[in-house]
């Protein structure tokens, strides 16, 4: 379990996140709600480690955790971006390998064949040695997820996963987030979208504007 | 007339061989320190961003010619001196090097922050970031600005005259000054001709491999 304990976070003197608590208890869906710009990016952003933190503390199962400092932890955090972020200049397949292969030194055969576990556990069989641009929207978000999975995170965050996409992809959205918590994924999901968010949490969070 | 040219080509040749000695130095140079320019005129340490700035600034305020006649003539009152050939390659490879490190740095500047995000949360070092994915980009959107410079660089070679090299245009103007007849600034124009179709044909060979991706 992750555990958020008085994280304050500012820019530039102003307080976006002030004493915020939150559990993640593993192998369960937590989404984060709340209206645009309360701050569940930010959130977000804090627990992935890209963002610092002012102040506050991160616990992963009972042990002090610095999220911006993890580089030599063991794996923690994935992240699926509402953009995606897929690297252009690499096929799907380098896309996913190539941080198991340079961070967690796996061979290039080892990490081929967890990569295709996991292609063709996401419906992405056949697009291996495609680019992201040949790609459409729901499928660059597949690959996505695959390139987080492959580094095995504890936790995988995903920013507005339904934002960058056509409406009727939320349910397939939802039907892969759910797919993987029977996996025993634990996920953390930001959106604006209640409906959507009721459809798949177990636990829903709410991140509300700080009056300044 | 055959003859002629016949008689002349060896010493044209010889002074064509001086140019893409020129230029193919001051490539090799001038491009990889050029990138490192870029990431210092991005930097996030200032006095380096302001050096920088202004090495960029004088080189490509100042004609090339200036910089040329300034190494091989100048210095040596102060006591530097070069020999003429590495003159000409330091002037070229500082003139160029702030060319390509502008357009490194715009390159960098148009890669999306996102991904320096995303390598970070797949734990990338720094480096492998760079060498992975931001170059390739970068090198992607510079490659049809490096062509029209690598382009020019063939061109201006032809400064090295002033510092008495025996490059192409000496070696032609020297023909046509001795037999008073065109033909050796004529050949001369070919053979520059011939140049800068190599290069442009392997810009575009370039282009097309970086054509795979968008
Ligand atoms: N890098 C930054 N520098 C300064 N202010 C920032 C920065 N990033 C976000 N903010 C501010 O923090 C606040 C929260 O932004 P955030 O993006 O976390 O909101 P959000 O809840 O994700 O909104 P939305 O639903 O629109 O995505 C906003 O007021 C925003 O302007
Ligand atoms: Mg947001």
């Amino acid at each position: 379990m992750l555990e958020l304990k008085n994280i304050k976070k500012q820019f530039s003197g102003r307080t976006i996140l002030d004493n915020f608590n939150m559990q993640v208890p593993d192998n369960q869906i937590t989404t984060i709600v709340g209206p645009s710009g309360a701050g569940k990016t930010t959130l977000l952003r804090c627990i992935s480690g890209l963002e610092k933190t002012n102040s506050g503390s991160f616990i992963l199962d009972g042990k002090s955790f610095d999220p911006a400092n993890n580089r030599d932890n063991d794996n923690v955090i994935g992240v699926v971006f509402q953009d995606f972020q897929l690297f252009p200049n690499l096929t799907v397949l380098d896309n996913i390998t190539l941080a198991p292969q340079l961070v967690l030194k796996q061979s290039k055969k080892e990490s081929e064949k967890q990569a295709q576990k996991l292609i063709d556990q996401l419906n992405l069989t056949g697009k291996e040695s495609l680019y992201p641009y040949e790609l459409s929207g729901g499928q660059k978000q597949r690959v996505a997820i695959v390139r987080a999975l492959a580094m095995n995170p504890k936790i995988l965050c995903y920013d507005e996963p339904t934002s960058a996409l056509d409406p009727d992809l939320r349910h397939t959205v939802e039907n892969i987030i759910l797919g993987l918590k029977k996996d025993n994924m634990t996920q953390i999901v930001v959106t604006h979208d209640m409906e959507f968010a009721k459809n798949i949490a177990d636990q829903i969070v709410r991140v509300e504007p700080i009056k300044a | 007339m055959l003859h002629y040219v016949s008689e002349i080509l060896p010493s044209l040749l010889s002074g064509a061989w001086m140019t893409i000695n020129i230029f193919f130095w001051t490539l090799i140079a001038s491009i990889p320190l050029g990138i490192l320019g870029s990431l210092g005129l991005t930097s996030k340490i200032a006095p380096l961003r302001w050096i920088l700035k202004f090495y960029v600034w004088l080189m490509r305020g100042t004609p090339l010619l200036l910089q040329l006649i300034f190494v091989f003539y100048g210095l040596p009152i102060v006591g530097i001196i070069f020999q003429r050939y590495d003159a000409a390659l330091f002037a070229f490879i500082l003139n160029y090097t702030a060319y390509f490190a502008e357009i490194f740095r715009g390159g960098f500047q148009a890669i999306d922050p996102g991904q320096f995000e995303s390598a970070r949360v797949l734990r990338l070092t720094r480096g492998q970031t760079l060498i992975k994915i931001v170059i390739p980009q970068v090198v992607k959107i510079v490659v049809p600005s490096i062509g029209n410079e690598t382009i020019n660089l063939i061109k201006d070679s032809s400064l090295v005259y002033v510092i008495g090299l025996g490059d192409l245009l000496r070696a032609g103007n020297v023909a046509t000054a001795r037999d008073v007849t065109l033909l050796p600034l004529v050949l001369v124009g070919i053979i520059y001709l011939l140049m800068t179709a190599v290069a442009t044909f392997v810009l575009r060979k370039v282009e097309q491999h970086y054509r795979a991706w968008r």
